[in-house]
């Protein structure tokens, strides 16, 4: 071999290394994922059980075609078995008279073999085990989601909506403010925004909650909207990051002609912008779809109005003995932001980097 | 987004700027106000007055009882005395630690891992010789989008003594079932727990560094190679500096969280502080004295301790930003 396909075979092979040794990280990363799917069709009784396997199944059973009988299934050693001529080894035979001493089996794979005799108690047997999702979970956690499914659905769909359109608007408005227009104390008024996020969350909730409680909005929406429609230091950063990469040779051909702030905004920036402003609505959506701290102050007595994540967190204290539930009302609950992300996993990328690297 | 605070920035214009405008500059500081008028008021009515009014109601007795609000008294430092000598808050002793060490003790435990995961995670998708990076690193972030509450019930089942895999995968590695550890039930594994499923939220650092790692220049390696770096020492000259913004950005954030870090224990453990009280977060004491205690002066005054902590070490970390965070394009005095 030359010295080139040398080098290539070990390029090759450095690279088949770290994507495996990856893929291994990947694997166990999202391995609960599995765990959530299989789990979610099993069985309460399968839970329990020591030694049951982790994927969805039920002791086997035999079914038989033409007489409709239903007979379980057990693991015998065939070297106790009459006619067995040295036969050894285990099989899944179909138990047709249980005995203590001896058992009558048939062979489901050589029914021409008729009934025969083994010397085993059924009791001493093992069952194997047969592939059988329970898919009826997932109608029982679509029902007993409190509120049911549909309804709690509705409300984290109107509460990301509501408040998106409010983030969006309020965001532009302010991004653009602090983009395009230059006076004294600008950056002064910038740096504040960005503190905010420095701020604890219970500094500014305990007051605005007495006070919500004060005019009984606690137990609406009201909380929980309202102030997404004053914008937020994230998606103002974001945006405004985003409109300083604009040229301002088009604004200002704007001006000229005659058009006004509003336009220039309106005509001229937000039509370059949609980047920047899907990348803020996807991430409005997960982060509403997510809230739960909101919600748990502001709804907890208003059950009507539950959104996903409360919902989610009271099912899991009534049903907490039953696992299989619970996964199944877990998945049921990411299906949207999942879809959401393969739809749109662009957005998501830009906007973290805009955030985290840009200055 | 912090270099912002690392400027000067934070010097008010004198009220002789403001006099000295020129009309057409007054014009355009008028409609540049109204565009930020959203945010202004926002920031007046949900964050500057609701600090300064917490501010007062750690100086008062007030309480809702029923839905009803009490006639607010003043009651001067009470709250703070209170606060300074509440063993809940601050016991050091054998046993039960009291919630602030509680909130220390994790945070110093999580913050390391929080940081070094996704950027180790971002150094290997880096690596050249990777195939497929770009599903990698979606696939990798994608647990991020996934509901909180969600993710903690998946990881809730992944960790059950009982059923959960991770046991029986111990169990299968020869581990004997009684020395398995009881996660989110035992004292000592609690903190275990609460990381391993935080490390689902690592997508966001981790797609932050990896776009950081990308923007180092490939020359500074090549010039380091010239030089006879080893991988070492090119990782501590090179690599480091030059990702040390995206770093000192996610330290920074991490800690602001940690301080406050309670939605976890309050839905894995009901915030009941179980097992043992060791899951009685500061923020979790804080959360219950305000809202199932509703007593909203001492909730006040909590919340204002940890406002000042949080305050002291963000100035500490952005005091040590100077000796270790490098900003190309500006001149280390």
């Amino acid at each position: 071999m030359n010295r080139k396909a040398w080098r290539n075979v070990r390029l090759t092979m450095k690279s088949l290394t770290i994507t495996i040794f990856t893929l291994a990280i990947l694997f166990i990363f999202l391995s609960p994922f599995a765990f959530m799917v299989f789990t979610s069709l099993k069985t309460q009784d399968q839970i329990s059980i020591i030694g049951a396997p982790i994927w969805p199944a039920r002791p086997a059973i035999y079914e038989n075609e033409e007489t409709g009988q239903t007979l379980e299934m057990f693991t015998v050693p065939m070297s106790e078995c009459e006619g067995s001529d040295g036969e050894r080894g285990n099989q899944n035979l179909a138990i047709i008279r249980k005995g203590l001493r001896e058992s009558t089996f048939i062979d489901p794979d050589e029914l021409e073999r008729g009934e025969f005799i083994c010397a085993v108690s059924w009791r001493n047997l093992k069952r194997p085990w047969q592939f059988s999702p329970t898919w009826d979970n997932y109608k029982r956690a679509w029902e007993s989601i409190p509120g049911t499914f549909p309804r709690v659905i509705g409300n984290t769909t109107f509460y990301a909506l509501s408040t998106l359109v409010g983030t969006l608007i309020s965001c532009t408005l302010v991004a653009y403010g602090f983009s395009r227009f230059r006076f004294p104390g600008r950056d002064f008024l910038f740096v504040v925004l960005i503190s905010t996020i420095f701020l604890p969350a219970f500094v500014t909730v305990i007051p605005t909650y007495t006070f919500f409680q004060r005019i009984g909005w606690v137990g609406t929406w009201l909380p929980l909207i309202v102030p997404a429609y004053f914008a937020n230091a994230y998606n103002v950063f974001l945006i405004r990051q985003y409109f300083m990469t604009l040229p301002r040779e088009l604004d200002e051909a704007a001006m000229i002609d005659g058009a006004n702030p509003w336009q220039i905004l309106w005509l001229v920036i937000i039509p370059q912008s949609y980047p920047v402003l899907l990348a803020v609505t996807v991430f409005h959506i997960v982060f509403a779809w997510n809230d739960f701290f909101g919600p748990l102050i502001y709804l907890s007595t208003a059950r009507q109005h539950w959104p996903i994540s409360v919902a989610l967190q009271t099912f899991n204290g009534i049903y907490g003995q039953q696992p299989q539930l619970i996964q199944a009302g877990s998945l049921m609950a990411m299906i949207a932001p999942l879809i959401l992300f393969v739809l749109a996993q662009r957005f998501f990328v830009q906007g973290i980097v805009i955030t985290g690297v840009e200055k | 987004m912090l270099d912002q605070l690392n400027r000067s920035a934070f010097r008010l214009p004198s009220l002789r700027t403001f006099r000295s405008l020129s009309p057409l500059s007054r014009r355009e500081m008028r409609v540049g106000l109204i565009f930020l008028t959203p945010w202004i008021i926002g920031f007046l009515a949900f964050t500057l007055l609701p600090i300064i009014a917490s501010l007062v109601f750690s100086f008062m007795d007030m309480r809702i009882t029923d839905g009803i609000l009490n006639a607010p008294q003043f009651v001067g430092l009470d709250n703070y005395q209170r606060l300074f000598s509440d063993p809940q808050i601050w016991t050091w002793s054998s046993g039960t630690r009291g919630s602030l060490w509680i909130t220390l003790r994790f945070g110093l435990f999580a913050l390391p891992v929080g940081i070094l995961a996704p950027l180790g995670l971002a150094i290997l998708l880096n690596n050249p010789n990777l195939k497929g990076t770009m599903a990698f690193r979606s696939l990798f972030y994608m647990p991020y989008i996934i509901p909180f509450v969600a993710a903690i019930f998946l990881w809730g089942g992944m960790l059950n003594p009982e059923s959960g895999w991770i046991n029986r995968a111990l169990v299968s590695l020869g581990i004997p079932k009684e020395s398995t550890p009881n996660w989110a039930n035992d004292i000592n594994w609690v903190y275990p727990t609460y990381v391993i499923m935080g490390i689902w939220g690592i997508g966001n650092a981790m797609l932050i560094m990896l776009s950081g790692l990308q923007s180092v220049p490939t020359e500074l390696y090549d010039a380091a190679k010239v030089d006879g770096a080893n991988s070492w020492q090119s990782f501590r000259n090179v690599t480091f500096p030059m990702i040390s913004p995206v770093i000192f950005y996610n330290v920074t954030l991490s800690m602001v969280g940690l301080f406050q870090y309670f939605l976890v224990p309050l839905v894995v453990n009901n915030g009941t502080g179980r097992p043992g009280g060791a899951t009685m977060f500061y923020n979790l004491y804080l959360y219950r004295t305000f809202f199932t205690f509703q007593n909203m002066s001492y909730g006040s005054a909590m919340a204002w301790l940890l406002f000042v902590l949080i305050l002291i070490v963000t100035l500490f970390l952005f005091g040590t930003a100077r000796y270790w965070v490098y900003y190309a394009g500006e001149s280390r005095s």
